[in-house]
């Protein structure tokens, strides 16, 4: 099994969440995150005293699927998030040594 | 002696004055709590409603007297007395002449400006006085400094027949000024930079990020001081009369002048015309046009509003060069709006628009009008700053002023009132028991 992390643009996550649903993954963990990679941060003006931001507003998506699901879902993450702009965030994989689903006690791939 | 008897529609005019000018002050907690962090939100605005407590309580008991009182005919202080205004029930308010007003609606306006000058001083010590000597504070501010600055420009004598006696120093000098721009918006702002340098910079000031963490709240404290402004200005005509109408009409565009002239300064210099930009805009509007407003014909009002807007917006950054923390601008807003405003009516006054004005330089009336701005925005700068300093040191050295390292980085909410004024998410908090 795998979990997979995906850092994304806010505005994209509806369209990742459809393609991911159509992809046959249902399930999945959202949080709102903030950071920076190559992007760096932006800039705010208060009463003419300028703030540079260092962390950008991003959404942290938490994916847990079967192995042989995994290469496809990172793809459909890919293709869906990209708008070929910087700072169109990051996924990764990881492997996971056990998942259980918490109201039935299913445990491995069955319990995805 | 003609008899003058009470007027139901000044009446009426002055009740609803009052209440305006009483909402300015809850409204400059929403301008000035917006403007802080969240850990210093309910600090900042608890800061506005203890000054309502105080300065009403004093003003009953000898706040009023000490202003506009008549006993000690003095051109520096009304009077001393515990008055209680009690035995005053019955009598209409003489100011350099009988309005058809009673006294006690007078002394309910006058205690309205009375709490909001010590509250606009909040705004240069943000995130870090303690409470209580905040609250001594401005109870001493207010019997040492206000009280008396009041007599100075507001208090036009007790008028007798043709006799008038304790006429304050700087009305009796001529200085204009209508609703407060030296008593009130110099007084603050002078006062503000006198506290901004006794507790120091903030923690962090210029390395770490201090954005306001609510905007809306503070375009939402601008719009209730603006509402509120209209009683400030054209209730101070006493009146409800030509005078007033003038007053109302100039405090409206003037301030629309300044929001277009400080956006049009951010938008060239940043790039960006922001919201805080048009509340502060505002705000500096408002404050100049406070002095001229009866003084002035509606098109220089815009033209004051549109300088102050201009001028504001760049006086907000000197305080980087110079180095002292006035965290929400006092003195870039008030006291450069406050002495704009002051010296604008030697400029743009005449009287034209009011018979008991004068002709200032653009009206050929020479510089004798500049010249006695000049004397009401130099005495009550000096002298309230420097008995800031005094009452400021003062403090510090006894009961002191600051809060603990520990208190201002944890946040002077919880430290010094036991709440946190959002809670964002419930389970950021744990379990509560009573």
């Amino acid at each position: 099994m795998k979990l997979i992390t995906a850092i994304l643009k806010p505005f994209k996550l509806d369209e990742v969440k459809e393609a991911l649903q159509a992809a046959g993954i249902n399930g999945m963990t959202v949080s709102e995150a903030s950071g920076f990679g190559r992007q760096r941060g932006h800039t705010e003006v208060y009463r003419g005293a300028e703030y540079t931001v260092d962390l950008v507003p991003k959404i942290r998506l938490e994916v847990l699927v079967d192995d042989k699901d995994a290469a496809s879902a990172v793809d459909v993450i890919v293709k869906t998030a990209s708008t070929g702009s910087i700072g169109d965030g990051k996924v990764w994989t990881t492997p996971v040594e056990q998942v259980v689903r918490v109201r039935t006690g299913e445990r491995g791939p069955d319990a995805i | 002696m003609d008899q003058v008897v009470l007027n139901g529609g000044d009446t009426a005019w002055m009740l609803a004055s009052t209440a305006l000018v009483l909402l300015m002050t809850p409204g400059l907690a929403f301008f000035y709590g917006g403007m802080v962090r969240t850990k210093s939100v309910l600090n900042m605005m608890m800061m506005s409603m203890v000054t309502i407590g105080i300065v009403s309580v004093l003003w009953v008991i000898y706040g009023f007297e000490l202003a506009f009182g008549h006993s000690a005919d003095s051109p520096w202080y009304g009077g001393i007395g515990l008055s209680g205004l009690g035995s005053q029930v019955d009598e209409l308010t003489n100011n350099g002449g009988v309005y058809p007003i009673p006294v006690l609606v007078f002394a309910a306006f006058q205690l309205m400006f009375a709490i909001i000058t010590p509250a606009l001083i909040s705004g240069a010590i943000a995130d870090r006085a303690k409470f209580t000597s905040w609250a001594v504070f401005v109870a001493i501010w207010s019997t040492v400094v206000y009280f008396p600055v009041a007599h100075w420009v507001f208090a036009f004598g007790n008028k007798v027949g043709d006799v008038v006696t304790s006429t304050g120093y700087l009305a009796g000098k001529g200085v204009q000024d209508f609703a407060g721009g030296t008593a009130v918006h110099i007084n603050a702002g002078a006062a503000g930079l006198a506290l901004a340098i006794v507790l120091g910079k903030r923690i962090g000031w210029r390395k770490e990020s201090m954005r306001p963490h609510s905007l809306p709240l503070v375009m939402l404290g601008a719009a209730l001081l603006w509402f509120g402004w209209f009683g400030f200005n054209a209730g101070s005509s006493l009146a409800a009369n030509g005078i007033a109408g003038l007053a109302f009409m100039n405090t409206q565009v003037a301030t629309a002048g300044a929001v277009l002239g400080w956006l049009l300064v951010e938008k060239i210099r940043n790039g960006h015309a922001t919201s805080l930009g048009a509340a502060s805009g505002v705000v500096a509007g408002l404050v100049a046009i406070t002095p001229a407003c009866a003084f002035v014909a509606p098109w220089a009002a815009v033209v004051i509003g549109f300088i102050a807007g201009i001028l504001c917006s760049l006086a907000v950054s000197i305080k980087y060069k110079l180095g002292f923390d006035d965290s929400l601008d006092v003195v870039g807003v008030h006291l450069v709006g406050g002495i704009w405003g002051s010296l604008a009516i030697g400029f743009f006054g005449t009287s034209v628009v009011n018979s008991v004005g004068l002709d200032g330089i653009l009206y050929g009336g020479g510089t004798a009008l500049l010249m006695k701005q000049l004397l009401g925005v130099g005495v009550v700068f000096a002298y309230s700053f420097i008995a800031t300093l005094i009452i400021g040191y003062a403090i510090e050295k006894t009961i002191g002023f600051r809060v603990t390292r520990e208190v201002e980085i944890e946040g002077i909410d919880l430290k010094e009132h036991a709440e946190s004024a959002y809670e964002l998410a419930s389970s950021s908090r744990g379990g509560a028991s009573l």
